[in-house]
């Protein structure tokens, strides 16, 4: 055990990084709290002033905003549960012994390691587009009108790139969470008379709770903040269809160059997340036992 | 009803062969310990008779049914695993319930039969606990729990007491000796150590490299050893042998002789060797003298003894007490 002196030595000798750690976050943050309360346009310089709530009130009070939000809710759950639902099966796909197994696996994680822009560009040119897409090619070969998927249905075309993007993440865990599953627990469960699926969901799926918590609450944290596929593909449109709160944020910033209004935009995207954490947080103190 | 008869079983892997050719009975109500060195292929015999491996050729019957071919869930057997293999997330009662609960018993039929075995297993207060707040012995009685509550046919144990501490293991082998006079259904118990198989068997099997060398009573296998190789796997401390001319006395390759049959004489004797170390118990003392050949041999004198490292002793054999082998090692 540590002395109290030893205490205080050890305390001090990490202050200075801690110091500089609190003063990354407090800047940024301060500042943008400081610049939601003004009036700070970049078209109009020299005319910045203290305005108190009115930039809360009309970030809140627009359409786009209920749209946004409504979008990234709808963006994370379904992408969320894709890759859960999806990960869980492939995962239980390749810890089965097949042929050519590794090539499979590689196969599967490939998607992991391709960067968000060119993703979106591959499937906004090759796989969506009404013209030269795989999709329309298929459609066509059915004799089918093709679908122009990003204009169509832009939100769920855009859940389906992140999902794919995703789902290596979330297969990789569970796969070697299932490696991880006791095999005298399945034998046991053999003779205790249970069958495929009840092995399934009395055993695979309770193994896999913890695993699938640490998948959500990671997937959260990067999808509440998807913005490479929404600019390439369909800048947030048509309308406000495909637009996510940090797309928002980003139109706001840098499209009607409004740092105020942003600002405010910013600091309310924080707080949603910090209420999403806190759900998460719960769900996991829950698995954790 | 629990009969199990074994006949030609063969298993290999790929191209390495197991278990070359198993043939034997085991009747209704019998405790049977497969009992061997570690990679003997007894805890393969065991998973061939639970049905978790199939068998390359031969033929598994119970209750002369043939169920060579039958799912484990068919066969009426229960099986307690080394690690226990308890459901981590599911309280006692429900990993007690888990087999009634597949078999689609109702809830009022589950409650009463975990309660039973409960009762039996002095689990009753666990029951809302989970396995991972249970001490190692309890896990073992949950385990046991859930082999009990389906009523099988017979139980297959395998290795169960190994994780436990050595009085816990004591007191273990003791309370599945009981459950097998009160229940009076077969088991199938295998085990490395031959302590436990001659403390617990009514019929032990000894196997090597997937061969069968002895079945028999755990004293007739005391008694009359088929061969050097059961003879020296049974008893505690291990038979001695001494070859040469001692052993052509005899007249035989080999002359095996227990620890405890030997008599101690500092004056005269058979065999005399220098003592290397006696180790004093009380009860008993066990001396492990160098005969002058360069033999190692261990003597269990009954009470204290006085001889110390370095004395000089003479040991001679009991009458009647010599077991005799030939070059291949069978029994004369």
């Amino acid at each position: 055990m540590a002395t109290r002196h030893q205490r205080g030595l050890a305390r001090l000798m990490v202050a200075p990084s801690v110091l500089l750690l609190l003063g990354w976050m407090i800047v940024p943050l301060a500042m943008t709290l400081w610049f939601s309360f003004q009036s700070y346009n970049l078209l109009s310089p020299g005319t910045e002033q203290f305005i108190g709530l009115m930039n809360y009130r009309f970030f809140l009070s627009d359409p786009a905003f209920w749209a946004a939000l409504t979008n990234t809710l709808l963006l994370v759950g379904g992408v969320l549960v894709i890759t859960v639902g999806g990960g869980v099966l492939l995962a239980l796909l390749i810890d089965q012994p097949i042929w050519g197994q590794g090539i499979v696996r590689i196969l599967v994680i490939a998607p992991f390691f391709i960067m968000p822009t060119v993703s979106a560009l591959v499937w906004k040119n090759m796989f969506l587009n009404p013209v030269n897409g795989l999709f329309a090619w298929l459609a066509k070969l059915v004799g089918a009108q093709p679908v122009d998927f990003l204009a169509q249905y832009p939100l769920a075309s855009i859940i389906g790139i992140v999902a794919w993007q995703w789902l290596p993440f979330a297969t990789l865990i569970l796969l070697t969470a299932l490696q991880s599953l006791d095999s005298e627990q399945l034998e046991a469960a053999e003779m205790d008379g249970a069958g495929a699926w009840a092995k399934f969901t009395h055993l695979t799926l309770p193994h896999l709770a913890r695993p699938i918590t640490v998948v959500v609450l990671i997937e959260t944290i990067f999808l509440l903040s998807v913005f490479a596929e929404i600019l390439v593909t369909t800048n947030g449109g048509p309308g406000y269809q495909s637009t996510n709160l940090t797309y928002l944020v980003y139109s706001l910033a840098l499209l009607q160059f409004d740092v105020g209004g942003a600002s405010a935009g910013g600091i309310v995207a924080v707080i949603l997340a910090n209420i999403v954490a806190i759900f998460l947080m719960r769900m996991i103190g829950r698995t954790l036992d | 009803m629990g009969s199990i008869t074994l006949r030609r079983v063969r298993k290999s892997f790929d191209t390495v062969e197991v278990i070359p050719g198993v043939d034997l009975d085991i009747a209704d109500g019998e405790f049977v310990v497969f009992v061997g060195p570690s990679g003997c292929g007894k805890s393969t015999l065991l998973r061939l008779i639970a049905g978790l491996e199939d068998v390359t050729d031969g033929q598994i019957l119970i209750d002369g049914q043939d169920v060579t071919h039958a799912a484990p869930s068919k066969r009426r057997l229960a099986m307690v695993f080394q690690s226990y293999a308890l459901y981590p997330h599911m309280s006692v009662r429900k990993n007690i319930a888990f087999p009634l609960k597949m078999a689609g018993l109702s809830a009022a039929e589950q409650d009463a039969r975990v309660a039973q075995a409960a009762g039996i297993l002095n689990l009753t207060p666990y029951l809302d606990r989970r396995p991972g707040q249970l001490s190692g012995g309890q896990r073992q009685r949950v385990a046991i729990g859930r082999a009990i509550v389906r009523e099988p046919a017979a139980f297959l144990f395998d290795e169960p007491l190994s994780n436990l501490d050595a009085a816990l293991r004591v007191n273990m082998r003791v309370e599945i000796s009981q459950l097998h006079k009160k229940l009076a259904t077969t088991m199938v118990y295998v085990t490395h150590d031959q302590v436990e198989a001659m403390t617990m068997a009514d019929k032990i099997v000894v196997l090597q490299a997937g061969r069968i060398e002895q079945v028999g009573s755990p004293l007739d296998l005391y008694n009359s050893p088929a061969n050097r190789f059961v003879a020296g796997f049974i008893g505690s401390p291990n038979m001695n042998f001494v070859e040469g001319e001692a052993a052509a006395r005899h007249g035989a390759h080999a002359i095996g002789v227990r620890p405890e049959h030997w008599q101690l004489s500092t004056t005269a004797g058979a065999l005399q060797g220098t003592v290397g170390v006696a180790e004093h118990l009380g009860s008993d003392t066990f001396l492990h003298v160098g005969l002058d050949g360069g033999t190692p041999i261990v003597v269990r004198a009954a009470g204290e003894v006085p001889v110390h490292h370095g004395d000089r002793i003479w040991l001679t054999p009991q009458d009647g007490r010599i077991y005799r082998f030939d070059a291949q090692g069978l029994a004369l």
